[in-house]
Parts: structure tokens; sequence; C-alpha cells
């Protein structure tokens, strides 16, 4: 047994007392054995001191998903955090701060979920926003034509990759992390879009292209992931959202050669040709490059690649006035700094490689922590995430 | 006043089952659920769903297999039909998107699992519960159209005609307190089964059994209470579920010698005998001081090829690590048996319905009986779709052809005055999370893997003294929004109702079956007790009656691992 203090970012909507309107916080003090969860703690404080304190819960055990919230700024599932642990967190975050309660122990901070309005104390409003997205990738198999008598038959590995997505509780803590949705809220977002690739890669599916043409033509689709891996973290079920939204990226641009409206699939070319080229991003190449590609682009340009260019100008200020682009000379072509000795042989050497295939790891059966048991052509890819029984699907690449 | 031909409480899978099969007939359904559909209990069912598909196997054998498992307590024609319809029922499953575990050959592959003669447990991964109910949820909203959905509304009582037919419902919205009255020609109550009573439990904390005792108030009987599965694997305190897969992929039951003790209590089954069979023999070590200092046994899955745990048992792996600080690839885990399921429950024909007209029952909530005293590992899933499309079913074609009833409002404001009344109750006496902790403490004491009279009997006292306890117990909040704290006391009052009632057939079955084990009475006695023990409410107090069970073409014998 320990004594923790649970410092409750709380919300009630109907108080009258003048210092409990609008939101507040609020410190519990409980005493439990350091294994048991921060949900455990917040019952504990639920039953025996304030039963006002909204919190869904149910499982207890990281399967039912309800109790999503973010505990010391970390979006995660309350039952699935041990306190002790989170103690520990809160200790490294308070170092040096002044996080500390009157008993001088640290406080672990739990907050409802972001980027969902929040209806009482850690209960937010899911069906407004998370449940609202995940309708709107047509959540359902569309199998083309009738059933076949006995079962599909389809390879036991198409399962298994599908099921990652499978796995997904609908928690709402990848979209509570998100920070595209925080820049753009009608982004379709981690949890819907990982939803999505469920149908996508199911081989039963019958609409897989046209489910990409909508997912990759939709302002708010794919292409609106920054790559940040905050969903990532947060999926306290290993289906690594991104990882998902990266593969119905591959299939739309690369396999099924969609051309989207948003110029993602060019830009995200360029991005990488780019690299290539000069080993570390010349945004002055950038912007051309990803709307009028090529020579012929820049030479013959289309007018939507045009009005693309021009539309892009206030954003390429805004970037020089953040200083997001390092300065004015180096959106001059040709001004770009070149890399110090071999340095740019060795980027060449790395695309070289990676260019032999193209691996699809599916996380959600190899397990964490580094046990080396064959992951055939996963070498070279960081080991702490890829490990064991990786599912590794080899594609001819480009 | 929202208006239905058919009215499901209760969105796990027999409740979404039933809402689509009723759908599916042509009728207006809506579906109401405590909490949103997917947080539903029904996601907790790790191992997989039974079905006789395969060509060297048949639905006689899983029958049997499911008869034998249910200790003789089961009636025959109701195994017949889930037995019967399962492949098929299985296969609209996959056709509708469910990713189970396939075959090289790409066919459905299955896995091995308790008092079964036959592999014939699909799945996918230990997912399999959470898998079914999100693609019915797909459905549902594939059908949105058809059904409408109330998540988050928690159902205080059933509404009656003066006939005492089933005629709607009474539902709080939880999200602003505002309470409804919902009219409909067929009610299906598809609520769970009742695991909070008992604490630990392998359940979930909205698993109260809020329809039982609902249905227990509105006349119907309630069948079989004193069977409470204890499931042979769980965490010792926390009581969370280590799916019976593991056993089913070879892992071993080890006791503090490391000696394979199944090997006196089943040669033949070993780990895979029926569960009952397994928690006696689990409880047997541990109380004769083979166990472990803190009152387990050991399960050892590291016997499993790694590769294969990562793959089928990628939960177990999660549980391991996050709530046992335990690698089970590596070490074993220490088990011990806990409350899992409520084989018992509101007494149903084939079809569902319930000894009140207009109501129906399907799910752990229900009682057919398919489980009779003891439920068959992966029998669970198949028995909420089975039965629940069939509530569904049978359920729209009452409601088909009749107008909807004039329905008093008077139920509304009694439990409007219900509700409120527990909102201002003065703060004295004990609160509501106290009463529920000493609860759970005294049945997993009292009523659990051994059972007594003395022991029965003393929990039964402990039980009617609650119940008065609980009549004037206080909460904190007063609020309309968001109030968990006044459901709690409503759930309260509901599992108080249960446990008194699975105490009275506990102390009058004298003999043991399944799970009751009465040290007292330590032989099964088919002359005496080859029937149901039905409990039913008769003005504040329960009253017994016994039903026969029905034999079709298994004649009891003894029964063998």
């Amino acid at each position: 047994m320990a004594e923790y203090t649970l410092k409750v970012r709380r919300f009630q909507p109907e108080a009258t007392d003048e210092d409990k309107r609008g939101a507040y916080w609020d410190n519990f003090d409980v005493e439990l054995d350091p294994t048991l969860s921060v949900l455990d703690g917040l019952l504990q404080a639920r039953d025996g001191e304030d039963g006002s304190l909204a919190v869904r819960c149910s499982c207890r055990a990281a399967i039912c998903g309800s109790c999503g919230v973010k505990i010391n700024g970390q979006s995660t599932l309350a039952c699935k955090t041990q306190i002790g642990e989170a103690a520990e967190e809160a200790e490294r975050k308070a170092d040096g701060e002044s996080t500390t309660s009157e008993t001088g122990k640290p406080e672990i901070v739990i907050e409802p979920m972001g980027n969902m309005p929040v209806i009482k104390d850690l209960v937010v409003d899911m069906e407004s926003t998370h449940w609202e997205k995940y309708r709107r990738v047509t959540p359902w198999l569309m199998p083309s034509g009738p059933p076949p008598e006995r079962e599909y038959i389809v390879s036991a590995e198409a399962m298994v990759d599908v099921t990652q997505s499978v796995a997904c509780i609908q928690c709402g803590s990848c979209v509570s992390a998100c920070l595209s949705m925080e820049a753009d809220p009608d982004f379709i977002g981690p949890a819907a879009l990982a939803k999505a690739y469920r149908f996508v890669g199911d081989p039963r599916d019958g609409q897989t292209t046209e489910r990409l043409y909508d997912l990759a033509n939709d302002q708010h689709g794919i292409y609106d992931c920054t790559h940040c891996f905050s969903c990532i973290d947060a999926c306290p079920k290993g289906v690594a959202p991104m990882n998902q939204i990266m593969r119905l990226r591959r299939l739309a641009g690369h396999d099924h050669d969609i051309q989207d409206v948003n110029n993602g699939r060019n830009h995200e070319l360029a991005f990488v040709k780019n690299i290539e080229k000069k080993g570390t991003l010349d945004e002055s190449l950038l912007l051309q490059e990803s709307f009028a590609p090529g020579i012929k682009g820049k030479l013959l340009p289309t007018i939507r690649s045009m009005k693309g260019l021009i539309e892009s100008i206030p954003t390429a200020i805004r970037g020089i006035r953040t200083g997001k682009m390092r300065s004015v000379p180096k959106l001059i072509p040709g001004v770009h700094h070149k890399l110090p000795g071999d340095a740019q042989d060795h980027v060449k050497r790395i695309y070289d490689k990676t260019e032999e295939s193209r691996i699809e790891l599916n996380l959600y059966v190899i397990g964490e922590g580094g046990e080396e048991e064959g992951a055939p052509g996963a070498e070279g890819v960081r080991a702490e995430d890829i490990t064991a029984a990786a599912q590794a699907e080899e594609v001819t690449p480009s | 006043m929202p208006d239905h031909d058919v009215l499901v409480i209760g969105a796990g899978l027999a409740g979404q089952r039933a809402a689509l099969a009723a759908a599916e007939h042509g009728v207006s359904v809506g579906i109401i659920s405590k909490v949103h559909p997917i947080r539903s209990h029904s996601n907790a069912a790790q191992g997989g769903i039974n079905a006789a598909l395969a060509v060297d196997d048949s639905w006689e054998s899983h029958a049997f297999d499911t008869i034998k498992g249910s200790d003789y307590l089961s009636d025959q024609d109701a195994v017949e039909i889930m037995c019967r319809e399962a492949p098929n029922e299985l296969l609209h499953l996959e056709h509708i998107g469910v990713t189970f575990h396939r075959n090289e050959k790409g066919e459905l592959g299955t896995r091995a699992f308790g008092g079964a003669s036959h592999a014939r447990t699909y799945y996918v991964a230990d997912i399999t519960g959470q898998a079914i109910m999100h693609t019915l949820y797909e459905q549902l909203m594939k059908y949105a159209d058809l059904i409408d959905r109330y998540e988050e509304w928690f159902t205080t009582e059933l509404a009656l005609d003066e006939d005492g037919n089933c005629v709607g419902a009474v539902t709080r919205n939880i999200k602003d307190g505002s309470m409804e009255l919902f009219r409909a020609k067929a009610v299906i109550l598809a609520s769970g089964g009742n695991g909070q009573i008992w604490h630990p439990t392998t359940n979930a904390l909205i698993c109260t059994g809020d329809g039982i005792a609902m249905a227990y108030r509105a006349g119907a009987k309630l069948m079989d209470m004193e069977m409470i599965q204890y499931h042979p694997t769980t965490l010792r305190g926390k009581g969370f579920l280590i799916t019976e897969g593991a056993r089913g992929e070879g892992a071993h039951l080890l006791n503090a010698k490391g000696e394979r003790f199944m090997e006196k209590y089943a040669p033949n089954k070993m780990e895979l005998a029926s569960r009952d069979v397994v928690s006696r023999a689990e409880q047997t070590e541990i109380n004769e001081g083979r166990g472990f200092p803190d009152g387990t046994v050991a399960l050892d899955i590291t016997v499993v090829p790694r590769k294969r745990i990562h793959e089928a048992l990628r939960e177990i792996v999660l549980v391991g690590r996050d709530f046992a600080g335990v690698d089970i690839t590596r070490e074993p885990i220490h088990i011990k048996p806990g409350n899992h399921y409520t084989m018992g429950g509101i007494k149903t024909d084939i079809w569902g319905r319930t000894d009140v007209k207009g109501l129906y029952a399907a799910g752990e909530a229900a009682c057919v009986s398919v489980h009779g005293g003891n439920r068959l590992g992966a029998n669970s899933l198949l028995d909420t779709l089975i039965f629940g499309r069939r509530s569904g079913e049978d359920a729209a074609k009452h409601a088909a052809g009749r107008g909807i009833d004039r329905v008093s409002r008077t139920v509304l404001e009694q439990e409007e005055r219900r509700v409120q009344a527990i909102i201002g109750r003065e703060r004295s006496g004990r609160r509501v999370s106290e009463i529920k902790a000493e609860l759970g403490e005294t049945m997993d004491s009292k009523v659990a893997v051994f059972r007594d009279e003395e022991g029965i009997q003393s929990a039964l006292d402990t039980v009617r003294r609650l119940k008065e306890e609980a009549d004037g117990a206080w909460i904190d909040d007063r609020g309309t929004i968001f109030n968990q704290d006044v459901l709690g006391a409503l759930e309260l009052q509901n599992m108080l109702q249960q446990a008194e009632a699975t105490c009275m057939a506990a102390l009058e079955r004298k003999e043991s079956r399944g799970a009751q084990f009465r040290t007292d009475y330590p032989e099964r006695n088919d002359e005496e007790w080859l029937k149901h023990i039905d409990v039913s409410l008769n003005g504040d107090g329960p009253e017994l009656s016994y039903s026969p069970v029905t034999i079709t073409d298994w004649q009891p014998q003894e029964r063998t691992y």
C-alpha cells in the first residue's frame, strides 16, 4: 500500500458554488497497492469521498475502452496505467516544477481526453466527435456479390493483418492525442482511418478502390496526417493507427495510382525525392516539386499546379515568419547547403537499401520488447519496435 | 414518448443480434444500452465460439458435450437447437466480416477447448467476443435507418399493462437525467449477467444483472439461479480473466510442488475438463495446502511456442504484463478460480419468451437453459447469438399486426419519484459503495466453489440485512447530468434482489451438480434433484417452485473427464 494524490481536472456543469463554475482542479488522496491502476485510484476517490466524480469505466482490464483520459499529459486508459508508475512519471515531470501537493508527494495529473468536448469531469462527448468520424468511413464490410455457400477462402496472413485494426477498442486515446486534429478538427483521424484500413485490407471487401479514392480525396483524409507518432504512443492495444494510415497512403498512391485533389501523393513523392537528392529538406524545391513535378512540370505547369502554388504562398510566408522555413535565401533554388563529407552518399545508400523491399509491419502480433526471433526482412529497422513474429509482407519495389 | 415495435434492452451480442434479426423482419426497432454498445461485456469473451462445422464433427457430438458439461441440468431441446444452428450462424458472422482465424488452406481454423470432444472452437486471436461485437455494431451502422439506438440510457423498470403484459420500459437518459416511457409491442431483455454481486469477479462493473431483476419484479420466473460459474484461471484479487484458450493451446496447471495435478482429477481431459471440475480441483489443491502462499496455483503457458502465444494469445500477454507484472511467455502465472458467469437467469422457452407476455430474454440474462449446471467454454457467445436471433425473430412476429397499446404513465411517474427519492436521501446510514463491497465479499466467501448450508444461510442473512440498509443508503451526486452515483444505487437494489434468489436456490438444492458443490451433500442425486429450481417474486419475497428438465436423447450418466 502506498499513498497517492490524484489531481483531477473537473467540470461540474450544474455546479452552483462560485468556485466550481467552469473547469477547476480537485485533489484526492488515495491509498492503494502500486500495482493497481489509476482507475482503481479514481474509483476509491469516488466510492469513498465524492460520488459525483464522473468517469466512464467498466471492464477494468483494457478491453471495453471506456476510461480514456490523459494521465500526466499522456492520452491512455486509466485502467491500464499502474498508479505506481504514474506517480513515478509525475515525479519525473515535476522535477524542478511546483506540481507537488501539500504533503510533498508528486501529484498524478488526470484530465479528460483532448479533441472532444467535456460533458462532466472526465466524461467527454465522443458521439459528436469520435463516433461521427467512425461513421464517415462506411464502417462495414461490402463484399461484391452474394456470399459463398461456406466461408470466404482467404489467407491466414490477411486475417491476422486486419486483426491489428480489429483489435481497436474505440477508446479514443489516439483521437485525444492527435496533433493534426488539433489543427483541423474535421480530420477523420487515427481511429477512424485505422477502421478504414480494416476494410481496405480485407480481401473479402469489394469496394477497395472506391474506399481508397474517397480517403485520398477527402480534404481531411489520409494526407491530413503529419506523421507525428502520437497516436501510436497513445494506443493501448498496439493498433498503431499511424501505420495503418501510411499503409492506406501506399495503397492509394502507389498501388492504385490515385492522383488525389489534395496533391498529397505528389507532395509525399516530392519529399522523398528531395531528401534523396539533397540529404536534408530543401524547401525551395519542395513546393514546386509537389505541385509541378519534374522537368515537364517546370516547363509546362498545369493551371491546377499554378493554382496550388499560388494558394501555398501564404503558408510559405507563415513558415518564414515562424521560423519553420529557416531563412529567406534558402528559398532561392540552388542556395541549399550541402551535407558535410560523404553524408550525402550515406543517405543515398539508405535509399538503395530501402527500395529493395517494402515491409508491412504488423505490430499486433509481434509484441513489444527486444526479442530476436527471426523477423524476415526486418533487419535494420528499430529493434525495440519490431521483433519476434513480425508480420512481414514483401512487395516488389517500383 | 418513443414508440417501437420491438424494444431491445442491452446491446451486447445478444441484444445487437436480436435487434438485427427483428429489423430483418421489417418491424421498427429500438435498442437501449446503459453504456455505448461496444463497451458491453461481450467484449471480454476471449477464447472463441463453438460450432460443429468441420466435416468430421457433428451437432450431436457438440450437443452431447454441452449436456454432459451441464451435468445434465440443461434442457436438451434447447441444446439441440443451439448446436444445430451453430454452423449457419458462424458462417453468417464470417460473411458479414468477422476476421476468424484461417488454416493454411484459407479455410476457417479451430482450437481445442474445455469439455469438448472435438476441436470446434472458432476464434479471432483471443479477442473473439470483441471482434464479433464490433462487427455486429458495424451492421447497426449499416441498418441505422431501421434501428434506433439509445446509447447511454439506463432502464429502471419495465412497463406492464393491466393484464400484466409487458408494453414498454422506463429509461433514464444518462446525459441529461430525463426519464422517458418507451412504448413497445415486445421487449427483449439482453442486459447480461450479474457477476458484480461477487467480488472479485471477471465481470465488468456494468454486469449487475439489471434485466434479471426487472423481469423478476415484473413477475417473470428466474431459473437455475444457484448455478454460478467460477472460471479456473483468473488473477487473484483483481479477478482478470486468462482465457481457457491458453489451456486449449496446451498450457499446464501446476501446484506449488510443480505437479500437474489435473492427472488426479481428470486423467483423460486433464486441463481441458469442464470448468466446474477444473475449478474444484484447483480449490482442493489450494485448500489442502498444495497451492502457493498467496492462495493460487500456477498456469504454465511457457510450454506453448512463443510465436503461437504472440499470435493466438496476444491479449493474455498484455494482461500478464500490465496487470500481473508477469511475462507469460517466460514464466508461469499465478491463478485461482474466480466468479465468471451466470448460468441461471430469466426463464425462457426456445424462442426467448418469458412467463410475462410480450417480454423476451436472451444471452446471459436468460436461462433457456442450454448451460444447466455448468457452461462449456465458447458456448456463451453461441448462446447469445442463437437465442438473440430467435428472440428477435419471434418478437418481430409477435409485434407484427398488433396495435400499440395505450400505456399508463403511472409507472413513469413512480420511477421518477423513486430516482428522485434516492437523490434526495439524507446523509445517514451507509454509502452505496460500502454495501456493495460487503455483498461481494460475502457471496465470494460463502456462495462460491464449495458451499454448505451454514455458509449459504449466513450469506442469505447478510443479503437481507444489506437489502434493508440499501433502502436508506446515501449518495453524493445531486445532479441530473451524468449522475452515475444514482445509477449505482439502482444497480445495488437490483443486485441484492438477485443475490437473495441465488442464496435461496443454493440452499434449496441439496445435492452437488455442476457449479453447485455442497460439501454437506457431495453427490449428485438425480432421483430428487434432476429438476430446475425456479424463483419468482411473491409480494415482497421470493417463492420457490420446480420445473422439469427436458430430456430428449441423452439419459444422465456418471460424469468423468
